[in-house]
């Protein structure tokens, strides 16, 4: 008879961490060359700190209107930062040259930007539609304080309507079953079509002129989307929006022009609102423009490839200045007299257009990851290419890349500040302005720190967003 | 060539797909040399081989993940050639099984189930839901529904494959080495998985060395070797009498091993 066997019960592992002391022991002073090195990173640390802290904070001046507060403490021996300098300056490092009368419209803007991005960004929480209303109303009544009524009529129409369309899209007689069947498709797409052409009829003849055609070319598309994509979520209308609506928004309340809005010609823009314009573009079309290179750059039919080819390496092989000196003084001479393109706009072509090149590069890096597997998978269920991509190739190649798409959104982000070689002032553009304002001449260490700090604050967010994505997608499967 | 082959000439149910003088080249290797097998409606086949003797870029060629270079295949009386339009229609007959199961690893079992039917059948939510679940009971694991694929066993990561593969309603299942990726262990639930689809009446190719499987449900046993048919039989007679010695040698090594 065999002997009766039975596993050994487990045992807890050693515990070999000692506290503080053991700690510090293994990080700090492990061998004599490490013990040296704290050493002097202790001393580092301890010239430049307080130093710094009592220049910043300990001994600042904060508040005031003029130099004299500054220079009265100066005079006192209060030898800290002018804070009261940039305080001054506030609107101009917000805002550049926009009218300040205007500026409520910029606010909207961003409100709107801040409240519809935050669903997006924090996916998990506002899952449900009923706390993504919540987040509505809080946004409406937030908008009302700051801007006034127009501005939060703006932002609750903005934010309900993916809500409301995404409760349309679920109804099925509007698009479930869409069928194999030509003539429903071809009911659906006339039915969009005729939608659009009324809100056109009624812009034009109503409310404007000028925004007609554009609303109801966005109102065609928003209708083609709900009747042609079945029961997209909440999330998917914000996306939509995000691409479609918000910008025809941004570029009437922005620009003006229109509905009584006085005109404000781009060269008014600057400062931190510019950055966040410049930045915020260039990472939205470059992501997109990005994949298709890397698509592309796959692609198996040849001409598509070596276009791709050519245009990232071409584009790999010069630095953005230069692209930026093309964009804005090239450029032109190759259109002809009377047609001027907007020399911010060129620059966000510029931007978007190298940034892009770098982002497909890191793509492509992703694209070579994933298992020739899943692709033969994909294509034994029947899965066409573009679906094939859109569904499952690339929702995992961008959990692959994910630090290095984030490195490029930082470098993006850090040479907006470039756009100043063409004459645009951005944030740090403006901090250089400020500080040759004989009013107040020689307070230069506050205005580069503070757009430091500005800068690091929006490079940190990013940085960290970016990790715990990482982390979400990470814990997620594997 | 004729796009689609006369009834008459085909008899879609007896020949439901018909391989004639396949052959197949990578660069200058000839990997497939004149095949010609044709499989019945529910007929079930059983191809073993060597190692490197073709048997998966056969099986391959069935759903055009790999193209041939000469001679026709058919299935359900559309030829596959390099039209789109024919391809998409025989990958919607056609389900395949891989030795690595490659489920997609973003997605729960669930929506590995679930995506399929909606994006490409148009189905809508609530049924292709129902629809995964039925299947899910049928491989045994409806608890794993909110599972990610990692989080299961290889075994039951194949029998996954298999549900979101029947949740597209296939006439024909390819199976490539489905089990040889397995323990021992779990190599039993999912053949019992394929011997009940057997029993369902579902035409089924297998490339695998599971000899067993084959002696119960194979109708037709194909040897391989070198890229060519050598021997082509029932079970009983592949099995207890060999024709040829380099199956009687490929035999040996399977039962010694
Ligand atoms: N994409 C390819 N390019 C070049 N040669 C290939 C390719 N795929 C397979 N081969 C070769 O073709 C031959 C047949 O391969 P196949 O995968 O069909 O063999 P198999 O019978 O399935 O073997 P196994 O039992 O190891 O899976 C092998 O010699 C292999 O090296
Ligand atoms: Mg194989």
């Amino acid at each position: 008879m065999p002997n009766h066997w039975s596993a050994k019960t487990p045992q807890p592992s050693p515990d070999l961490s000692t506290g503080l002391i053991g700690w510090l022991r293994t990080n700090l002073f492990s061998s004599p060359s490490n013990t040296l090195l704290t050493i002097v990173g202790v001393a580092i640390l301890y010239v430049t700190i307080p130093s710094f802290i009592s220049w910043a904070l300990i001994n600042a001046t904060w508040f005031g209107d003029s130099r004299a507060v500054c220079d009265e403490a100066a005079a006192n021996g209060q030898t800290g930062a002018c804070w009261a300098f940039i305080n001054v300056r506030m609107g101009v490092f917000t805002y550049g040259f926009y009218p300040e009368m205007e500026r409520w419209r910029i606010n909207v803007m961003v409100l709107i930007l801040a409240f519809n991005l935050t669903p997006i960004l924090a996916s998990t929480i506002f899952k449900n539609n009923s706390r993504q209303a919540l987040l509505g109303l809080l946004g409406i009544a937030l908008t009302f304080f700051i801007v006034g009524p127009v501005g939060s009529i703006l932002m609750g129409a903005y934010f309900f309507l993916p809500l409301a369309f995404s409760t349309l899209s679920k109804i099925d007689t509007i698009v479930a079953p869409i069928g194999a069947d030509a003539r429903a498709i071809g009911f659906r797409l006339l039915g969009a079509l005729l939608i659009g052409g009324g809100v056109y009829f009624i812009t034009h003849s109503l409310i404007s002129r000028e925004i007609a055609a554009t609303v109801g070319i966005l109102m065609s598309f928003l209708m083609l989307c709900l009747v042609l994509i079945r029961s997209l979520s909440t999330m998917g209308w914000r996306w939509i929006m995000l691409f479609s609506a918000f910008p025809v928004l941004c570029f009437y309340m922005l620009l003006g022009g229109v509905l009584g809005l006085p005109p404000v010609e781009t060269h008014f823009w600057g400062g931190l609102f510019l950055t966040l314009v410049v930045a915020g573009t260039g990472m939205a079309t470059a992501l997109p423009i990005g994949i298709l290179l890397a698509l592309g750059r796959r692609s198996e039919l040849p001409v598509i490839k070596v276009v791709c080819i050519s245009f990232i390496e071409l584009v790999r092989g010069v630095p953005l200045v230069s692209v930026l000196f093309m964009a804005s003084v090239m450029f032109p001479l190759f259109l002809p007299e009377n047609v001027t393109f907007n020399k911010l706009l060129r620059a966000l072509i510029g931007i978007a257009f190298f940034y892009a090149a770098y982002m497909a590069e890191v793509i492509r890096g992703g694209l070579q990851g994933i298992p020739k597997g899943q692709y033969e998978a994909a294509k034994a269920l029947g899965w066409p290419y573009w679906k094939m991509m859109t569904v499952v190739i690339l929702p995992q190649t961008l959990r692959l890349v994910i630090p290095g798409l984030a490195n490029n959104f930082l470098s993006l982000l850090k040479d907006t500040t470039l756009v100043a070689v063409i004459g645009l002032l951005d944030l740090l553009g403006i901090a250089k302005a400020a500080m040759a304002d004989s009013e107040w001449l020689g307070f230069t260490k506050e205005s580069y720190v503070f757009a430091a700090i500005v800068f690091w604050v929006l490079c940190f967010a990013i940085s960290r967003y970016s990790v715990h994505l990482e982390k979400k997608y990470h814990t997620s499967y594997h | 060539m004729s796009k689609t082959v006369n009834n008459s000439e085909a008899k879609p149910d007896d020949n439901f797909i018909v391989m004639s003088n396949v052959n197949k080249w990578f660069g200058d290797f000839h990997v497939l040399k004149d095949i010609n097998i044709s499989v019945g409606k529910g007929e079930k086949l059983v191809i073993c081989g060597p190692s490197g003797s073709g048997k998966s870029t056969l099986i391959r060629c069935i759903n055009r993940l790999e193209t041939h270079q000469k001679g026709d295949i058919f299935v359900d009386g559309i030829e596959l050639t390099n039209d789109v339009k024919h391809i998409d229609q025989v990958r919607r007959d056609v389900g395949m099984l891989f030795q690595n199961f490659n489920l997609f690893p973003h997605m729960t079992v669930l929506e590995n189930l679930t995506v399929s039917p909606m994006w490409i059948r148009k189905m809508p939510l609530k049924e292709a839901r129902e629809l995964a679940f039925h299947y899910l009971e049928r491989v045994k694991i409806p608890q794993l529904a909110n599972k990610y694929p990692s989080q299961c066993s290889g075994g039951q990561q194949q029998r996954v494959a298999i549900a979101r593969c029947l949740c597209m309603s296939p006439k024909v299942m390819l199976f490539d080495e489905p089990t040889s990726a397995l323990d021992p262990e779990m190599i039993k639930e999912v053949l019992d998985v394929m011997i009940d689809l057997a029993n369902s009446g579902m035409t089924m190719i297998c490339v695998t060395h599971e000899m067993g499987f084959a002696r119960t449900v194979a109708d037709r046993v194909v040897f391989m070797d070198e890229g060519e048919i050598v021997e082509e039989n029932d079970p009983e007679s592949f099995f207890n009498n060999p024709q040829y010695d380099r199956t009687v040698f490929f035999l040996s090594q399977i039962i010694s091993h």
